[in-house]
């Protein structure tokens, strides 16, 4: 095998083990101050995707779907572009596709306690986020035809905003499967991570997200600025670079 | 691995601030110390550089350096007669994913506690009498050690640390510009305090005004470059705001890698097994010692570690846990009042206030995990608290942390829209015009405060979870009252346009809504055996050989993070054990 062969398989391996945190350290005695000082692989920051088909929301009704919720939640404005257009369907794939999508950090054990939401004073979930967006998505649309005629993404947006509202506070049961109002608030967090996340995860393409606000991105030293207090500073944002 | 490790003198469960900080005592007093912890080798500079740090998804949002629920959570309910539920994503339990445990990610807010805190019941019935002590519901203890008695290991622990402050009282002068309500201390902080931001002149200006007295948080975050006394160099906060929930590239942030494996990995006589999670602690026949401990590794072996000395030196959950599930000590029992183990189980009592100007420039990205200012006015004992009905406060801070984007997304005045153009058109203003008023409040222990093993959820090691059942004290839900109202008033007075106060003491008690990360207590620490699990010096009552060291043994907790406490504690012991212990093994107390 050639070494860039090599190479291949060996990130193909890493990109496989199911990982929770980046940790892959193993199990050993150490002894004295570790003398490799490469930067630990796991903990590079991740390639930037560049395009090319998704690996989760592969369905094209579901790719519609969110593409039309997510448009609703930060529009194209003024104030910058809208979420699909600043990349947070790719995010959201990207996401979905990893340990986040496969509820890697959770505790998943049974049984589901009944009065465990109530208890906890938000919504638990034993399933994935991956799986509740299969069924909520689906569970969407069926609502929007039965209700509306049409799926949500062929609704006037007014209608689209209507719905919404109506997830987000709890008039709307979509399904009995489904906490609609835990849903809601699902992909408005994940919306708000790829529009304000590094560009390096997918979305906040070109940083227009942190440009929005004003945020200067992933800069490490403010020493020169830090005693301007109360001053517009007016900084170019910055982004991480890529692993590759 | 063997089944069997070589006996070693001490064995150190849990390589965190307390792990770190009593291995490098012991290993440089001569004793061989293994460290064993359930997380992977980290460090700074292969781990966490500036080119990867400064990734709020990552760090703070996905919390890839804690331990995840997955690993390590617990099941809680607020009452004993109903069933408890597993917290199943990130909540409260902020534990550390690696080596240095939570001292990695912390945010560095490096404080003593109050003096009255210690004394809390004496002092308690001295200014008030009995029945402010007594409501029937507290469980009010003394720590069995005064202020005084831990001043010179606060001194230690903030010298190795390099924590950036004032002081407020030296040797009892009152000092300009630093906080009047500190219990004395020797000498002033090791480096001066860091900058004043933004909205921490704002406060200042407005808290000056009324009268009250604010000052810089000592920060863990450092003013400039130092060497600390074990020969560590660290270097100067470049106020990038990566502090919470990351690591930090610049040797500026303290931690246990920052300021003691650089000294304490060289040493022969010191070794650190990671990957490796401690269940139980082995008993001796005699039953008046252990032997050491038994831990499973990520390969699945179940391995012993003999030890003449065992620490317990993990988060505060799994101290108690491990003790619990080893049946060393009696559990506590809230009906009848008896057993230890489990006992006197607190956290923080918060509330406070959002607020929002309109036309501010706060500049909120740059700052420091600590930063921020703090009145003491209604923290502690400060203030007279006969016509309240409640004892201890809050200390109240605002924050010039960090402005991260996706987190301050939710961080809106009331009536502004969550998503469309309105929320992108509100974004754009108010990131830039918020501000918090913290009142971090102290958290009195309750008779009906539990942690004992849940009858039901285990762990993939198939331990049972640590069942924790908990709500605030009566006196605590009116100090976060009266302290909320006392964060709407300064707020006004800051010029804010926009109020919005908040009190966790208002609903029950929940793991899941991260009010604060502080748990305290299960393994209480006095001069009562009958009250408290270990003695003064940290030492089982019932076992000899058996150190508890860390945030489980408060007795109750007061207006501040814990971390400096903990660290002056456990150098205290380290140096109670090898100034004292080895040479004669026994009590270091009178029971």
């Amino acid at each position: 095998m050639k070494r860039r062969e090599a190479l291949l398989s060996l990130g193909a391996a890493v990109a496989a083990a199911p990982a929770v945190s980046a940790d892959t350290a193993r199990a050993e005695v150490v002894r004295n101050y570790p003398q490799d000082m490469a930067l630990d692989r796991a903990f590079q920051p991740p390639s930037v995707r560049v395009g090319g088909p998704l690996t989760v929301l592969t369905d094209d009704s579901e790719r519609r779907t969110i593409g039309a919720i997510f448009d609703r939640l930060i529009p194209a404005d003024e104030f910058g572009p809208s979420a699909t257009e600043a990349g947070c369907i790719e995010f959201l794939d990207a996401q979905l596709a990893g340990p986040f999508g496969q509820g890697a950090a959770l505790y998943r054990e049974g049984p589901r306690a009944p009065d465990e939401d109530k208890m906890v004073q938000k919504a638990q979930f034993i399933a994935t986020p991956r799986e509740r967006y299969a069924t909520g998505l689906k569970a969407l649309d069926a609502w929007a035809t039965n209700k509306h005629g049409a799926p949500f993404a062929d609704l006037e947006a007014a209608r689209q905003d209507e719905i919404l509202a109506g997830m987000e506070n709890g008039d709307i049961e979509l399904a009995p499967e489904v906490n609609t109002k835990a849903f809601f608030e699902l992909m408005l967090q994940n919306v708000r991570e790829g529009y304000f996340s590094d560009p390096i995860y997918g979305g906040n393409k070109n940083m227009a997200g942190w440009k929005m606000i004003g945020f200067p991105g992933a800069r490490y030293d403010y020493r020169l600025y830090a005693d301007r207090t109360g001053q517009k500073l007016d900084l170019e944002p910055v982004n991480l670079i890529p692993k590759d | 691995m063997e089944r069997k490790r070589p006996k070693t003198d001490v064995v150190v469960v849990g390589l965190g601030w307390s792990g770190s900080l009593m291995a490098e005592e012991l290993t440089r007093a001569g004793l061989n110390v293994v460290a064993i912890d359930r997380g992977g080798w980290i460090d700074t500079s292969t781990h966490t550089p500036p080119a990867v740090d400064p990734d709020e998804l990552r760090w703070a949002i996905r919390k890839e350096l804690f331990s995840p629920p997955r690993d390590n959570t617990v099941t809680f309910r607020n009452r004993a007669e109903q069933t408890a539920v597993p917290l199943r994503d990130f909540g409260i339990f902020e534990l550390g994913g690696g080596v240095g445990g939570a001292g990695f990610h912390w945010a560095g807010m490096g404080w003593r506690f109050s003096p009255w805190a210690f004394e809390i019941r004496s002092k308690t019935i001295e200014r008030y009498g009995r029945a402010k002590a007594q409501d029937d519901e507290m469980q009010l203890q003394d720590w069995g050690i005064t202020y005084a008695e831990l001043e010179p290991f606060y001194d230690r622990w903030e010298r190795i640390a390099g924590i950036s402050g004032q002081a407020g009282n030296i040797q009892g002068q009152i000092q300009p510009g630093g906080n009047p309500f500190e219990g004395p201390r020797t000498r002033d902080y090791p480096t001066p305090k860091l900058k004043t931001l933004r909205m921490m002149e704002i406060f200042n200006n407005a808290t000056e005004k009324m009268g009250l007295h604010p000052f810089t948080i000592p920060c863990a975050n450092l003013s400039q470059p130092y060497v600390n006394p074990l020969g560590v160099t660290m270097g100067a906060c470049s106020y990038c705001g990566f502090c919470l929930g990351f690591g930090c590239g610049n040797f500026s942030k303290s931690s246990p890698q920052a300021c003691i494996f650089p000294a304490l990995m060289r040493r022969s006589n010191f070794s650190v097994i990671t990957k490796s999670c401690v269940t139980k602690v082995n008993k001796a026949a005699d039953g008046k010692t252990v032997t050491g401990v038994t831990f499973v590794n990520e390969h699945g072996d179940t391995i012993e570690q003999p030890a003449d000395i065992v620490c317990l030196t993990a988060f505060q959950v799994d101290n108690t846990r491990i003790l619990l599930n080893s049946q060393i000590s009696e559990v506590y029992n809230a009906r009848t009042g008896t057993g230890t183990v489990g006992r006197n189980f607190t956290f923080q009592t918060v509330s406070g206030t959002d607020l929002w100007f309109e036309a501010e420039t706060i500049n909120p990205f740059i700052g420091a995990g600590a930063l921020g200012s703090q009145i003491d006015d209604y923290n502690s004992d400060n203030f007279d608290h006969s016509n309240l009905g409640f004892i201890g406060g809050a200390g109240m801070l605002t924050l010039s942390r960090d402005g991260m984007p996706i987190a301050k997304a939710s961080a809106l005045p009331p009536g502004t829209p969550r998503w469309g153009s309105g929320f992108k058109k509100g974004y754009a203003k108010y990131y830039q015009n918020y501000g918090v008023i913290f009142n971090q409040g102290c958290s009195m222990p309750v008779k009906a405060a539990t942690l004992d093993l849940d009858p039901t959820y285990r762990d993939k090691y198939g331990v049972p979870l640590l069942r924790v059942t908990y709500d605030y004290a009566q006196s605590d839900r009116n100090m976060a009252k009266f302290t909320m109202d006392r964060a709407v008033e300064i707020a006004r007075e800051m010029g804010a346009s926009h109020v919005s106060p908040f009190n966790f003491g208002d609903k029950p008690f929940t793991a899941g809504i991260v009010a604060s990360d502080h748990v305290i207590g299960g393994t209480p620490m006095g001069s009562d055996p009958t009250t408290s699990t270990v003695n003064p010096l940290l030492q089982s009552w019932d076992a000899h050989n058996l150190f508890v060291v860390g945030a489980s043994v408060f007795p109750m907790n007061d207006g501040y993070n814990p971390t400096g406490t903990v660290g002056a504690l456990a150098i205290r012991t380290a140096r109670a054990i090898h100034e004292t212990y080895v040479k004669h093994p026994g009590s270091l107390v009178e029971g």
